[in-house]
């Protein structure tokens, strides 16, 4: 609204930085909470799209050391001859850190949006009435697995914690890293966070899409709490089944 | 049949904007046929009996449609009753020997004036952002010449019973403001009298709103919170339409000059 508006009654007090006006759109759109809860939502959507992938491909260590080595040296050959060697897999790696890093910046800057929001709390405790558990710690569960994320790397493709580590020894790396309780703790624990994070997440990117609809509102929740059980239930699994000998070398 | 409460009250007690405020504690008996404003007022007889400052706090209509009371009652803002202000919840929702803690809303765009009172002229800003909706003025037309579904115009009225008492805010836990925002544009964005100006208002309100309040997570705290049960869906269709706005051709925004 560009006509000039005379200001009546009592000030409000300036909060946050206002816009800067005539942007391009994309500049404008990230400069709002809304276009970053957007790409928070769609990078949500990949990162989930990954952890679905990955759980369903490590599936494959209950068929065995030839059947799992072979699906972690497939993923080398993606479209090969199309696109050369490791393409494809480096293509996702880029792709993965980029979203990782969206999502990270974003929930930092909303984040810290929020905080200047209220600077002073409320002085009594506050009684939620629908804000659960797992939209509340959305911040830790996602630092945990952030945290996780890097543990998870050092441990299964860079051998920081295991003097045998054989690189592209896959079945062998993840027998001899899971058989060792308090990393198999690690991978129950923080997976258990995922579970939480996408508890909230898998629901509300619904809601910051603007996907509403009285046809499948209901279906949501039931679609979000569904993923979050799966993933992370057959995540934490994993790590059981090295330790309970379902899976061994 | 009339009961008599006992109850033990920590209020909230500051002096103005910029000086620090504290709980004091005061001890009532009230019959349980009052509403929770009359028990404040109550309190504040005795204070002035007493010779001592009464309680500050707003209140206009006390028939729940005005908006102007608000007060965290108990952690919950507007009190334990779902879809009730505060002027409209009774003391027969406590019972005798209960403690009840009242605190002001709280956000940064929310500043005390006085004890539980607090300026809410952010929201009238975002209101002044939406600007005007083109309509002919000069004869008034027919009542029926504009056809509006009534699906249509029940969402509408629906997004329109916000009375902007800033409830949502208060029981935001990030203080957005985006259920308030959201069914101030949505109640225009669903009917054909809003559609002229639809993405040029709901990207106007929107950065107002922005530059005063928090960031929705999607607690679905403010819709419980709501003393008019407006419903989180406006607050997906304000995305949307948000989204769609950055697509809109600026000239339309009236963001670029013509020619």
């Amino acid at each position: 609204m560009t006509q000039a508006m005379e200001r009546r009654g009592a000030d409000a007090p300036q909060v946050h930085r206002p816009q800067r006006a005539n942007q391009p759109w994309p500049v404008e759109f990230w400069s709002s909470a809304i276009g970053k809860k957007w790409v928070m939502a769609v990078t949500g959507l990949g990162l989930m799209g990954f952890v679905f992938a990955h759980m369903v491909g490590n599936l494959k260590m209950f068929l065995g050391a030839e059947e799992f080595d072979a699906y972690a040296e497939s993923l080398k050959t993606l479209l090969y001859p199309i696109v050369p060697e490791n393409g494809v897999l480096w293509a996702f790696r880029v792709g993965l850190i980029v979203m990782f890093g969206l999502h990270i910046l974003s929930a930092y800057q909303l984040t810290r949006m929020n905080h200047r929001a209220r600077p002073v709390k409320y002085q009594s405790p506050r009684d939620y009435i629908a804000a659960n558990f797992a939209a509340r710690t959305m911040r830790w569960s996602g630092i945990i697995i952030g945290l996780y994320l890097i543990f998870h790397l050092g441990d299964l493709t860079w051998g920081w914690f295991d003097p045998q580590f054989v690189k592209a020894d896959a079945y062998n790396n993840l027998v001899t890293s899971l058989s060792r309780p308090p990393v198999a703790a690690v991978y129950i624990v923080a997976n258990i966070a995922l579970g939480i994070h996408l508890f909230h997440g898998g629901w509300s990117m619904f809601q910051t899409l603007g996907l509403n609809s009285p046809r499948y509102n209901g279906a949501r929740r039931a679609f979000a709490a569904t993923f979050a059980v799966v993933v992370a239930g057959m995540n934490v699994f994993f790590p059981i089944a090295v330790l309970t000998g379902i899976v061994s070398n | 049949m009339t009961k008599m409460l006992n109850l033990n009250l920590k209020v909230w007690r500051q002096d103005g904007p910029d000086s620090g405020g504290h709980f004091e504690e005061y001890s009532t008996t009230v019959a349980d046929d009052a509403s929770f404003l009359e028990m404040l007022d109550y309190v504040n007889e005795q204070l002035i009996a007493d010779n001592r400052e009464p309680i500050a706090f707003d209140h206009d209509c006390r028939e729940g449609i005005c908006g102007s009371c608000g007060l965290m009652i108990n952690g919950q803002a507007h009190g334990p009753q779902k879809g009730t202000a505060t002027c409209q919840l009774h003391m027969r929702k406590f019972n005798d020997g209960d403690h009840i803690t009242i605190e002001p809303w709280r956000a940064a765009a929310f500043p005390i004036i006085k004890d539980l009172a607090v300026n809410r002229a952010a929201f009238d800003r975002i209101i002044e952002s939406g600007g005007f909706i083109t309509v002919n003025t000069g004869a008034a037309q027919d009542a029926n010449e504009t056809p509006v579904p009534k699906e249509a115009a029940d969402a509408a009225m629906d997004a329109a019973a916000c009375i902007g008492c800033g409830a949502c805010v208060a029981a935001c836990p990030n203080s957005a403001a985006n259920l308030f925002t959201s069914a101030k544009i949505q109640h225009l964005n669903l009917l054909p009298q809003g559609q002229a100006e639809r993405f040029q208002r709901t990207k106007a309100m929107v950065e107002t709103m922005e530059s005063f309040f928090g960031s929705c997570t999607n607690y679905g705290e403010c819709q419980e919170a709501c003393p008019k049960e407006i419903s989180v869906d406006f607050i997906a269709m304000m995305n949307r339409d948000y989204t769609k706005s950055m697509l809109v051709n600026k000239r339309r925004l009236g963001e670029r000059k013509v020619g």
